[in-house]
C-alpha cells in the first residue's frame, strides 16, 4: 500500500477532474456535521436518561451499519449477526477486568477495538463456514450458529459468567487528561468518537474494490465468477470485516452498561438489528444509522412508556416491509430529486395533510392498545389509561367509542391525503419531465 | 503451436443421458471460431463445460495447453478465457460504469482489496471508460444498468466479457432476441472487439455465422459432425441432412429470431 501511494498521488495530480475535490468536500461537510451533531446533542439534551440514549444510539449505528455490510451491501441475510458482537463483547470484559486487576496495561478508550479483533476473531471462525453458501442456506446457518453459541453461553460460565454474565467495572487504571470514565457523559463522548470513526471507516469500504465487488454478488453471484471473482471468498471477507465492526459496538456495550450476558449474542438481539437495519433502508448507506436511532427510541425510551412497545415496533416494522420496503431512507431520497428542482413545496401540503391524517391513526392505535392492555394484563392496578393528560377508562364504553371515531376520521382522512399525494406527485413528476426534455 | 482451445473427447452426463458425446474441437489462436447446431444439441452445455460452469464428466478441456477441465469459473477466467450469457447476465443494481470497472478489477492486480480507493485506481477508470466508448454506451455511463433496453443490456454483456482484456472469448448467441438493424450493429461490435483475440461463438443466425467466422463447427446430438470453413460447411452433405432432414427445427435458426 505505501509503495502505491506516491503514484497515486502523482496520477491525482494528472488526471484534475473538477469532480473529485468537490465529492470529497461533500464527503468532509458531511462527516463534519454528523461530528458537530455528535459533540452538541448532550449539550442539549443534557438528562441522565437523554445521554444514556444517545450511548445507546451510537452504539446500535455502529452495530446496524456492520450489519448492513452484509444485508444491504453484499446480499446476505443473516440471523446471528449477534453472535459476533457479544463475543467481542464478552472478550473485552475479560480483557478489562484484567486491566481492572493489574494483568494487563491498556487505555480504556482502545477496548472497543479488543472487541472488534474479537468479532473478527469469531468472524474468521464462523464465517468460514456460514459464508460457504449463499442465500437461504447462509441464512439458516447463521440461525444455527447463533443459536449454538447462545446455548453455549450457559454451558461455558468460565467465559459466559452463566445466566448472571460478566460484570465489570470501567473506571479503572490512572485518569488520562482527567477521564476516568466514570461519568455517563465521558462514555458518550468515546462512544460518539468510535462511532464516528466506525462511520466513515464503513462508509470508506464502499469505495473500494472489495465494497464494490461485494455489490457485484449481492447482484449476480454467478456473473461475479465469470469477472474473476471467488464468491465464496468475497462473502467470508466481508463477513470477517463486518463482524470486526459488530465487535467494536459490542466492546462499546461493555463500557456503557459494565456487563455482558447471554442477551448479548442472543436471537432478540440479531433479530432487532435486522429490523433497525431495514427499517431504516438497507439500500442506502445512513439508512441503518436512521433505523439504529428509530430502534433505540424505541426499545428504550417507548418501553419506558409502555409495556406494548414491542407490539409497536412488531407493527411498524410489517408496515414498513408492505409499504415502504426500501425503508425510511429511500422514502428521504425519492424527495431529492424534488428539492434540487426546487418542487417540494408544492408536495408541501398533502404531506402535511397525510402527516394529520397519520396522527389520528396512530391515536387510535395507541387508544386501543393500550385499553386492550390495560383490560388483559393490567386490570388488577384499575383500568385507568392515562394518554396526553386524559384519563380514559377501559371499563367504559365511552372510551371504546372515542378510539372508534378516531379509527374511522383518521382512515377517511389518510384515504384522502393519499389520494391528494398522488396527484400532487404526479403533477410535479410530470411537469419535472417536460422541463427535462 | 498450441491451440488456444483444445477439447478432447469431451463427454457430458446428467444423470443417465449424455448431453455431450465425445466432442473434439481444436482452436488456434486468434480465430473466430463459430459453433452451430439445431436446438439441444447441446451448444450452451459446450460452453458451461469450457467455462466452468459446469465440469465434464470425462476428457479434457485445454486453454492455452493447461488442462481447464473442472475448474471453477473465476479460475479459468484468470487463466485468460470470458464469456458472455445468453440470457443476459449483468448487474442489474449497479451503473454501466460500475460494472465495466467490477469487470476490470481483477485483471488489473486489485483482487480484494479494501486498502485501495476506486476513485484513485486511475487504470481501472480509463479500462472501464475505454470498453464504455467500444461498446458505445457513454451517453448512459451513469444509468443503472437494470434500466437498458435489452439490445444496450446485450452490449454490456460484451463489454464486461471483453473488459478483463481475455484471450479467449466465448459469446452465446450474442444477437440472440435483436431487431435486424441492432444485429448489424452487434456484428460490428463483436468484429472490433475481438481483434486479435480467439473467438468462439454459438449463434442461431447464420448471416452472423457466415459474416463473422473463420471457421464452422456443426454440433448435432453432442458431437461435432462437421468442421471446416464457412464455404465447406454450406457444402457439407451430413450438414444438409442435420438442418434440412431428420431434424427441421435446426432450420429454425436461419430466421426465428
Amino acid at each position: 500500500m505505501k509503495t502505491a501511494m506516491p503514484h497515486n498521488y502523482e496520477s491525482a495530480a494528472a488526471a484534475s477532474r473538477p469532480r473529485f475535490p468537490r465529492r470529497r468536500l461533500a464527503h468532509f461537510t458531511v462527516w463534519s456535521l454528523a461530528a458537530l451533531a455528535m459533540l452538541l446533542l448532550p449539550l442539549c439534551f443534557p438528562g441522565g436518561f437523554a445521554i444514556a440514549l444517545l450511548s445507546q444510539m451510537g452504539i446500535m449505528i455502529v452495530f446496524a451499519l456492520s450489519y448492513n455490510m452484509l444485508l444491504g451491501q453484499s446480499g446476505m441475510l443473516s440471523f446471528g449477526h449477534a453472535v459476533y458482537s457479544g463475543l467481542g463483547a464478552f472478550v473485552a470484559v475479560h480483557v478489562l477486568n484484567r486491566i481492572g486487576a493489574g494483568e494487563l496495561w491498556l487505555p480504556v478508550s482502545l477496548l472497543p477495538l479488543v472487541g472488534g479483533l474479537g468479532g473478527a476473531f469469531f468472524g474468521v471462525l464462523f464465517g468460514y463456514v456460514t459464508t460457504r453458501k449463499s442465500g437461504t442456506t447462509f441464512a439458516m446457518i447463521t440461525l444455527g450458529i447463533g443459536e449454538m453459541v447462545y446455548s453455549s453461553s450457559l454451558m461455558f460460565p468460565g467465559f459466559f459468567g452463566g445466566e448472571g454474565g460478566i460484570s465489570t467495572d470501567r473506571v479503572v487504571g490512572s485518569a488520562v487528561l482527567g477521564i476516568t470514565y466514570g461519568p455517563a457523559r465521558q462514555v458518550y463522548y468515546l462512544i460518539a468518537v468510535w462511532c464516528l470513526l466506525s462511520m466513515i471507516a464503513m462508509y470508506a469500504w464502499t469505495q473500494t474494490p472489495l465494497g464494490r465487488i461485494a455489490n457485484a454478488v449481492r447482484d449476480n453471484p454467478e456473473r461475479a465468477e465469470f469477472v474473476g471473482y471467488d464468491t465464496q471468498r468475497v462473502r467470508y471477507l466481508v463477513m470477517i470485516l463486518s463482524a470486526f465492526f459488530a465487535g467494536i459496538s459490542g466492546g462499546l456495550s461493555v463500557v456503557n452498561f459494565e456487563i455482558v450476558s447471554a442477551e448479548n449474542v442472543g436471537a432478540v438481539l440479531s433479530g432487532g438489528v435486522l429490523l433497525a437495519t431495514f427499517i431504516g433502508g438497507s439500500g442506502f448507506f445512513f439508512g441503518p444509522v436512521i433505523g439504529a436511532v428509530l430502534y433505540i427510541l424505541f426499545a428504550v425510551a417507548l418501553s419506558s412508556l409502555t409495556h406494548a412497545w414491542l407490539l409497536y415496533l412488531g407493527l411498524f416494522f410489517v408496515l414498513m416491509v408492505m409499504f415502504v420496503p426500501g425503508g425510511i431512507a429511500s422514502l428521504m431520497m425519492k424527495q431529492a430529486p424534488l428539492l434540487a428542482e426546487r418542487k417540494f413545496g408544492r408536495m408541501l401540503p398533502s404531506y402535511w395533510a397525510a402527516l394529520g391524517a397519520g396522527l389520528v391513526l396512530l391515536a387510535a392505535l395507541i387508544l386501543t392498545v393500550e385499553l386492550t392492555y390495560t383490560l388483559q394484563i393490567n386490570s388488577d392496578n384499575g383500568t385507568l389509561v392515562k394518554l396526553a393528560g386524559l384519563d380514559f377508562d377501559a371499563a367504559s364504553l365511552k372510551s371504546w367509542v372515542v378510539a372508534a371515531a378516531l379509527w374511522l376520521v383518521g382512515a377517511w382522512g389518510w384515504r384522502a391525503a393519499l389520494v391528494r399525494v398522488h396527484r400532487a406527485w404526479d403533477e410535479v413528476q410530470a411537469e419535472m419531465a417536460g422541463g427535462g426534455a | 503451436m498450441t491451440a488456444a482451445l483444445e477439447l478432447s473427447e469431451v463427454r457430458k452426463r446428467f444423470g443417465r443421458t449424455e448431453i455431450i458425446r465425445g466432442v473434439d474441437l481444436s482452436i488456434p489462436k486468434g480465430e473466430r471460431h463459430a459453433l452451430i447446431g439445431p436446438n439441444g444439441a447441446g451448444k450452451s452445455t459446450t460452453f458451461n463445460l469450457i467455462s466452468g460452469r459446469s465440469a465434464p464428466s470425462s476428457g479434457s478441456v485445454k486453454l492455452n495447453g493447461a488442462e481447464i477441465g473442472g475448474l471453477k469459473p473465476f479460475a479459468i477466467n484468470r487463466m485468460g478465457l470470458s464469456r458472455s450469457f445468453q440470457i443476459t447476465n449483468i448487474f442489474h443494481r449497479l451503473s454501466v460504469f460500475e460494472n465495466l470497472r467490477c469487470a476490470v478489477l481483477w485483471s488489473l492486480g486489485y483482487k480484494y482489496s479494501f486498502w485501495h480507493r476506486l476513485a484513485s485506481l486511475h487504470d481501472a477508470r480509463q479500462r472501464a471508460d475505454q470498453v464504455l466508448e467500444l461498446i458505445g454506451l457513454q451517453r448512459l455511463r451513469d444509468t443503472q444498468a437494470g434500466l437498458l433496453t435489452y439490445a444496450e443490456q446485450r452490449a454490456l454483456e460484451i463489454g464486461i466479457t471483453i473488459a478483463g482484456g481475455a484471450e479467449v472469448i466465448l459469446l452465446d448467441e450474442p444477437t440472440a432476441g435483436m431487431s435486424r438493424s441492432e444485429t448489424d450493429q452487434a456484428v460490428a461490435l463483436i468484429r472490433n472487439v475481438t481483434v486479435g483475440k480467439t473467438l468462439v461463438m454459438v449463434e442461431h443466425d447464420m448471416s452472423v455465422v457466415f459474416g463473422l467466422a473463420d471457421r464452422i463447427s456443426v454440433l448435432v446430438y453432442g458431437e461435432i459432425i462437421a468442421t471446416g470453413t464457412p464455404e465447406a460447411i454450406r457444402n457439407n452433405g451430413k450438414v444438409k441432412e442435420a438442418y434440412l432432414g431428420a431434424t427441421l427445427d435446426g432450420d429454425a435458426g436461419q430466421g426465428a429470431h
